[in-house]
């Protein structure tokens, strides 16, 4: 059998009075409070923190440039380099959504639009941000390669209709996303 | 009874209390999360005003209008009176603590710089502060609710335990002092040294044969009565009545708003006032280390004198908040049967010990 | 192998029912004879997938996505006795090429395999000639869900696709018809929906042009997809190829909640089942039900969802105040008809109810006609032009019902003497329940215009509503429950399958909220308990419950009455198109 038998570790008689250790608890505790208001708390550097303990004084300083590039932030529509948006209304986000933050009516593009071929845009897209939970499920079961999630996190409002991202603003956020498949070409 | 005396203690009410000892109620409690954050590699509360110096008045504000909100099955006129009970005692003790030496009014009046001069100083404190248990216990029995209960039967025995510790350590200072005026006691400490520093170069003596031979048994004495004062204000490590791991909130689980501050801040109060008192009892008062006090400028009984000594004794008073704090962040919480072990095992024998040893080196320093 | 006697042989057994022995998967079961080998392996449970076999339909035998391995005996040396095993079947010595199994019937000690290296391999490759050309739609594609390429490529097919040159274009988008909308690059041409227009529809005006790959589905010259039943070849569409203009990306399937219910257009309770997201009805599709309407419905019934507009509702009970109809309170609307009605003579009293109430609120409405001891009850016969298939002349969708529950049949012909009534001025007060009276002749506003009081209850403001002193507001039949029986004498459920307005009661609630007014007070508040005390009062529903009624509904009375769908889909069974 696989196990080990960790015995109880044998206490020395000062150890026993509580006291000395008692104290040396106390000392590591006045190590780290020395450290934190000298400003040298362990990660200033690394976590970018202000050295008063290794908090990120939040607003005052970000982690943007830290942010690694899978970093999920708001989900939003993107266009391609042909100004085409991208999204078809499928509702697949929708329906994967596990908040149930994606609102999609779905809508048909007329003759004559220079994309009828596509027949399909979404009419409205809504996304409930005070839903969302930055899961990323939208972007990864997307099969048109039409909503990302943005490096953006810092998504607040003043009422709950701030939040409520339509798609205008879904494809403000988004903006222009260059070297995605061009299904819809010419062939097509 | 005169005029001066009433107009003289009322004044000293409003600002002991209202000017001295709620703001630095509030502002421990500040200094409790800033020195926990700064121990814990953290920032704590620095946003509101200058390093978060607001944040107390934030809080009060905060708690002021929070909904009072009353459980449907608990005893009302219990559960109302539960924290007026905690909160009250801490307030009333501090009656007794001097905060400085007394001043020589132009008048040539004295005014002494304590509410009340009682002659049974800590029998008084001793007496008023157990009330405190009333409180916590009314408060689990009103709140009826397991972890309320639960805490408050943990805090009663556990006050009632400590409380004889407490009552038998101080006996061997008594017998030292020959008093229980709080007053002679510091008196005779800026003349001979604290009670943990018994040295005096004011004094003629310098380091007499008395304070030495005591030093030890006031240094076990001031031991176990700073152990018990930790276990009476139910700080860690003997928080084991609020215990959240276990107690959810222990005895204050059911209350909110301005009632579950009340709590709070009596904890916070009991803990001042049991600095004070440790203060007071073996680390002079308000008097200057060294018998320093004792010189001629200082003893003068003038303003300046009296102002150094209030600060003297805050800034000893503040170094003992700190550590209460300290040793809060520092040590982990006692086991139940453990925190019975000390008190009755311990502390108790200990104590009786304590006051043999003393009594036999003062009959023979006597002869 | 023991030999045993002739007469024990399975064979014969099965033979004296008219019945065969087959063998599917290795397990022998008895199925008529005659039967296509696909139905014999649906009743074994052992689905084959398909494309165009449909089992109200002609089988073609041209998308060979129902191949099956096949075995028989083998045949005897000339002289030679077949041999028989312990369980008295023969050998059986499978065939190396596949069969189709929708177009082949079985035989006597036939063996079928469903599965197998064989079957298993010939519809992965079908699979993949199928996904040749068909285009990457499925997020524009509104069958997309229900689409039976998807779940067959998902079961059988390949991940991944071998093809890489172009793939053949073919016209999109096309508007063959009024409410049909055609993809030719994703049809896999199976024909149904050619074989449907053409056998059922008697109507064919669509066939494959062109060859080979470049094989498309499209509209004779000349002619549009405008027939009636023209949905239905959405709904057989295995693909995504014919889709529905109204449906046309309203909503994916797999948001849609379905409700099994029946259609109340006309007599024959078409069963139906209604897709619905939260409170909104987003389609309407038939539901098999072979002793009603096959799989088939009318494009007008399935549209007529759309006439329940939120703006044409009325959405709280009125009363008129001098001109104006002013809202009122539902129990004050009750206290103040109670007082109108019962200072009022009773002689003078007339109730006219609609056949398209449900069993449940014919009866209230009964017990409201004997509570109130109103004589003169009335309904309105409603003819509409029959199609001979799933349209009835009665367009009523409980004459039965009414019949049943009144216990008149003439219950129609006295319409003609209230109307008289009013004229005379000897009907000075008129209740009607769910029928909008105006549009029948002779019946207009000014005749209406006699009454002292009239109550009546819609879904729609008319002009009936309009000339009403109360008006009250009720549910649709989709926001309805209750039974209703057809022209062929069948009880069949009605169900919900949204929530009616908030201020707005079904028939059951408000004939329920009424007779609590007049002190009636042990009805109980659900359709489903007063269909209790239904089933004991009619002997035709003795014994019937909601719970044991199925969503098939079930036979109570007999009639004489066929549908001609069914009809003329008996005459093709006998002519062999059909199984």
């Amino acid at each position: 059998m696989s196990f080990i038998k960790v015995n109880r570790p044998k206490l020395k008689w000062y150890e026993h009075l509580y006291f000395p250790t008692l104290f040396g608890g106390l000392k590591i505790t006045l190590g780290h409070a020395i450290r934190s208001v000298k400003s040298t708390t362990r990660g200033k550097k690394e976590m970018n923190s202000s050295g008063l303990g290794i908090t990120m004084q939040y607003p005052e300083t970000k982690w943007d440039e830290f942010l690694p590039d899978w970093y999920r932030g708001v989900p939003a529509l993107v266009t391609d380099e042909q100004e085409r948006e991208r999204c078809v209304s499928c509702q697949l986000c929708e329906f994967i959504c596990p908040p149930k933050a994606i609102r999609i009516t779905p809508g048909e593009i007329e003759d004559g639009n220079e994309w009828a071929k596509v027949e399909k845009a979404p009419k409205e897209f809504d996304i409930d941000m005070t839903r969302c939970i930055y899961c990323g499920l939208c972007e990864e079961v997307c099969p048109e390669q039409a909503i990302y999630l943005r490096q953006d996190y810092s998504i607040t409002g003043l009422s709950r209709k701030d939040l409520m991202h339509d798609k205008e603003k879904l494809y403000e956020i988004g903006g222009k996303r260059v070297g995605l498949v061009n299904k819809w070409n010419k062939l097509k | 009874m005169d005029a001066f005396f009433i107009i003289s203690t009322l004044i000293k009410i409003v600002v002991i209390t209202f000017l001295l000892l709620l703001p630095m109620i509030a502002y421990s409690v500040y200094a409790e999360r800033r020195v926990s954050a700064i121990i814990q590699d953290r920032v704590g509360p620095n946003r509101v005003g200058f390093q978060g110096l607001l944040q107390p008045i934030a809080d009060g504000i905060k708690f002021l209008l929070k909904e009072e909100f009353t459980p449907g099955h608990v005893r009302k006129g219990f559960f109302i009176l539960a924290p007026i009970l905690t909160m009250a005692p801490a307030l009333i003790t501090v009656a007794v603590i001097p905060f400085g030496s007394d001043i020589i009014l132009n008048t040539g009046r004295t005014l002494a710089l304590s509410i009340a001069q009682v002659e049974i100083g800590p029998l008084f404190i001793f007496a008023i502060a157990s009330i405190s248990v009333y409180g916590i216990a009314i408060a689990g029995w009103a709140s009826n609710s397991k972890y309320a209960y639960f805490g408050s039967v943990r805090s009663a025995a556990q006050m009632i335990s400590y409380e004889i510790a407490l009552g038998l350590s101080i006996i061997p200072v008594l017998m030292l002092f020959g008093s229980f005026n709080l007053n002679d006691m510091i008196n005779y400490q800026a003349e001979h040294g604290w009670l943990l520093l018994p040295i005096s170069i004011g004094h003629e003596h310098g380091v007499t044969k008395e304070g030495l031979l005591t030093w030890f048994p006031m240094l076990i004495a001031f031991i176990i009565f700073t152990v018990s004062i930790f276990a009476e204000t139910n700080r860690m490590p003997f928080d084991l009545p609020e215990c959240e791991t276990e107690l959810v909130g222990g005895y204050h689980t059911e209350y909110s708003s301005m009632k579950f501050a009340l709590f709070f801040l009596g904890e916070y109060a009991a803990m001042i006032v049991g600095s004070a008192v440790i203060v007071t009892i073996f680390l002079g008062g308000w008097s200057l280390p060294f018998g320093l006090s004792h010189t001629e400028f200082l003893s003068s009984g003038s303003i300046w004198a009296g102002l150094i000594h209030i600060g003297c004794f805050l800034a000893k008073l503040i170094g003992f908040i700190v550590f209460f704090i300290w040793v809060r962040w520092s040590i982990p919480r006692f086991r139940y049967d453990q925190l019975m072990k000390l008190g009755w095992v311990v502390f108790f024998e200990l104590a009786l010990v304590n006051v043999v040893i003393t009594a036999v080196i003062l009959y023979f320093l006597a002869r | 192998m023991n030999k045993l006697s002739t007469t024990s042989l399975p064979k014969d057994i099965a033979a004296e029912k008219g019945l065969v022995n087959i063998q599917i998967d290795g397990i022998w079961m008895q199925v008529p004879k005659g039967t296509r080998i696909i139905e014999a392996c649906n009743l074994a449970k052992a689905q084959v997938p398909h494309y165009c076999y449909h089992e109200k339909l002609s089988s073609p035998g041209n998308c060979r996505m129902c191949l099956v391995q096949m075995g028989m005996p083998p045949r005897p040396a000339p002289g030679a006795e077949p041999t028989y095993d312990e369980q008295g079947y023969q050998e059986i010595s499978w065939n190396p090429r596949p069969i189709i199994s929708c177009a082949n019937t079985v035989a006597e000690n036939m063996g079928i395999k469903t599965q197998g290296e064989l079957v298993e391999g010939c519809r992965k490759d079908v699979m993949e000639f199928l996904l040749i050309n068909h285009p990457l739609d499925c997020p524009i594609c509104d069958q997309a869900g229900e689409c039976t390429l998807q779940e067959y490529s998902v079961e059988h097919g390949n991940a991944q696709s071998r093809f890489k040159e172009t793939k053949i274009k073919k016209p999109k988008n096309v508007r063959i018809g009024e409410r049909v909308r055609l993809d030719d690059e994703r049809c896999v041409l199976c024909s149904r929906c050619i074989r449907f227009m053409d056998e059922v529809a008697d109507d064919p005006v669509l066939g494959f042009a062109e060859r080979g790959t470049h094989s498309k589905l499209t509209v004779h010259p000349d002619k549009l997809l405008n027939h009636n039943y023209s949905l239905n070849t959405v709904d057989i569409c295995p693909v995504g190829a014919l889709t529905s203009t109204d449906f046309r990306f309203q909503m994916r399937v797999w948001f849609l909640k379905q409700t099994p219910t029946i259609d109340t257009n006309c007599g024959h309770g078409i069963n139906t089942t209604v897709w619905t997201r939260g409170n909104d009805i987003y389609r309407v599709t038939p539901r098999q039900n072979n002793a009603v309407n096959s799989c088939w419905m009318p494009d007008n019934y399935r549209l007529s969802f759309k006439k329940f507009k939120e703006e044409l509702r009325l959405l709280e009970p009125s009363h008129k105040v001098t001109e104006a109809h002013q809202p009122i309170h539902w129990t004050k609307a009750f206290a103040s008809i109670n007082e109108q009605l019962g200072s009022a003579n009773s002689e003078n009293t007339a109730l006219i109810v609609s056949a398209s109430l449900t069993n449940e609120e014919l009866y209230l409405a009964k017990i409201l006609a004997e509570k109130l001891d109103i004589k003169i009850l009335a309904s309105v016969e409603h003819k509409q032009e029959e199609d001979n298939l799933l349209i009835s002349s009665d367009a009523n969708p409980n004459t039965l019902g009414l019949q049943l529950i009144f216990k008149l049949k003439t219950l129609y012909k006295k319409l003609g003497s209230i109307k008289t009534g009013i004229k005379s001025g000897a009907i000075k007060n008129l209740i009607v329940l769910g029928e909008d009276l105006t549009t029948i002749r002779g019946w207009d506003a000014e005749l209406l215009g006699h009454l002292d009081c009239l109550i009546s209850t819609h879904s729609l403001a008319n002009s009936t509503a309009q000339a009403s002193d109360y008006s009250l507001p009720v549910a649709t039949a989709f926001e309805n429950e209750g039974t209703m029986i057809n022209l062929s004498g069948r009880l069949q459920k009605l169900n919900s399958a949204i929530q009616a307005p908030t201020n707005v009661k079904t028939h059951f609630q408000l004939l329920t909220s009424w007779l609590h007014s007049l002190e009636v007070n042990h009805l109980p508040t659900k359709p489903e308990a007063l269909f209790i005390e239904l089933s004991e009062t009619y002997k035709a529903l003795n014994g019937i419950t909601y719970a044991t009624l199925s969503d098939l509904g079930e036979p109570i009375i007999e009639t004489n009455y066929q549908v001609p769908l069914l009809a003329k889909e008996e005459q093709r069974r006998k002519q062999g198109i059909i199984a």
